[in-house]
């Protein structure tokens, strides 16, 4: 991708908040998201991804800081949500629509809606158009939201959790389909999740939140190779880590392993000298690793 | 591939592989970045990354607005490489295991032979 096509970010907040009664759903965000990208976000269920999606597509409002998509705050904003579309997980249609209805209603809502290729993926995915939305499985209902949002072409696309329900081959046809139409359109897709092992390979960018907070904002591949695993005898684990940054640590006596903030091939030399044994981290471990350290939940 | 390595790395390492083992011949087009993206399930732009590499590194060249081409001379560079490579990667790790073994550097050697002429080429040995 060239150069010039890296222009100004398309998603940016500032100390963004949002409550709900004593919960702080998003606490002061600060996240700049620039064009043509596939973004993960990712947390565990309750993180505040949703929150943050519906802030972006000006669905609530913010208790405080400011949010801005395309430069502009998003709420009631037409010249916004023209350009953007959310595929919400639990996706409302009204009662006794039908696929079909969703499908001949959605360029009401999409300016650069693509029929065509709306009904090649009805095809491709098997979809029953002549059925009641509130009859059909939770797998069918994804499908129903992928093809949207792939057929909106928005300059800017949420999916939020987008394959739930889905079987293995389905999910695979969602993937290499959203990777043909992203290389022939690039745009900007944030996939919502804290299933990533699947996904992972299309992300170029990570963000990672937990109770509201982000902990972490960077490229997928420099994520990727961030951090290693090491482990061996507890002393000469200890003795390694001293002076490092532990983002885990566990031990069982004589035994202990700790994942260390740098890159496999920054440690794996001096960890096998010192006796011990390296392993790089992917990023669904990553994403446990680091929400999983602090404990106690409020909620 | 590995989820916990750079992807970009990987890509490149693999269309080296393939250079080296001959499956890329010099003057080969490589496959467009679009392609390897779709090829190995991986972001375009995580693929260029990986093709740039490459190209950073003289082991294919661009011919303005046709692609990517091997580069001649780049499988013996990367052999090369790879030889200057060889002690560090796959000796060192044999010693420090025939050390933890107590194998001698002689019984090592006297094994290496044996084991060179005992099995055919690229089996591999259980020691």
């Amino acid at each position: 991708m060239s150069t010039s096509t890296m222009t100004a970010p398309v998603i940016r907040t500032h100390r963004l908040t949002k409550r709900y009664g004593s919960v702080t759903a998003l606490d002061h965000l600060d996240v700049t998201v620039p064009g043509q990208r596939i973004v993960g976000l990712l947390g565990r269920n309750g993180a505040g991804k949703t929150t943050l999606m519906q802030l972006l597509t000006g669905q609530i409002f913010p208790d405080e800081g400011e949010v801005e998509v395309f430069g502009e705050r998003p709420a009631e904003n037409p010249r916004v949500l023209s350009r953007v579309s959310f595929v919400a997980e639990a996706q409302k249609y009204p009662y006794s629509f039908h696929a079909r209805h969703v499908l001949s209603v959605a360029p009401w809502f999409f300016a650069d809606w693509d029929a065509d290729l709306a009904a090649s993926l009805v095809d491709t995915f098997g979809l029953p158009l002549r059925r009641p939305v509130a009859k059909l499985s939770r797998g069918e209902l994804s499908m129903v939201g992928i093809i949207v949002g792939l057929a909106s072409r928005a300059p800017l696309t949420f999916f939020d959790e987008p394959y739930l329900g889905l079987d293995a081959v389905a999910r695979r046809l969602f993937y290499d389909i959203l990777l043909a139409d992203y290389a022939e359109r690039p745009r900007t897709i944030v996939i919502s999740t804290h299933l990533i092992d699947e996904i992972s390979p299309l992300l170029d960018h990570v963000l990672l939140i937990d109770r509201g907070r982000i902990l972490l904002d960077a490229d997928a591949d420099v994520a990727r190779g961030s951090t290693t695993v090491v482990s061996g005898a507890t002393s000469a684990v200890d003795r390694f880590v001293e002076g490092r940054t532990v983002l885990a640590r566990h031990s069982t006596g004589p035994l202990a392993r700790a994942t260390v903030a740098e890159s496999y091939d920054a440690v794996a030399a001096p960890a096998t000298a010192a006796g011990l044994t390296a392993e790089p981290v992917t990023l669904q471990q990553l994403l446990i690793d680091r929400t999983s350290s602090r404990q106690g939940r409020t909620s | 591939m590995d989820d916990s390595q750079p992807l970009y790395l990987q890509l490149a390492r693999e269309i080296e592989r393939q250079i080296v083992e001959g499956g890329l011949k010099e003057g080969d087009q490589i496959p467009s970045t679009n392609e390897l993206a779709a090829f190995y399930r991986i972001n375009p732009a995580t693929a260029g990354k990986g093709v740039n590499q490459l190209l950073a590194g003289g082991l294919v060249e661009k011919r303005r607005g046709i692609g990517m081409f091997v580069a001649p001379g780049a499988a013996e560079r990367l052999r090369s490489q790879r030889r200057a490579r060889f002690a560090d990667e796959y000796l060192e790790p044999l010693l420090a295991e025939a050390r933890r073994l107590g194998i001698s550097l002689d019984d090592l050697t006297t094994l290496i032979h044996h084991t060179a002429g005992a099995r055919p080429a690229g089996q591999s040995s259980g020691v």
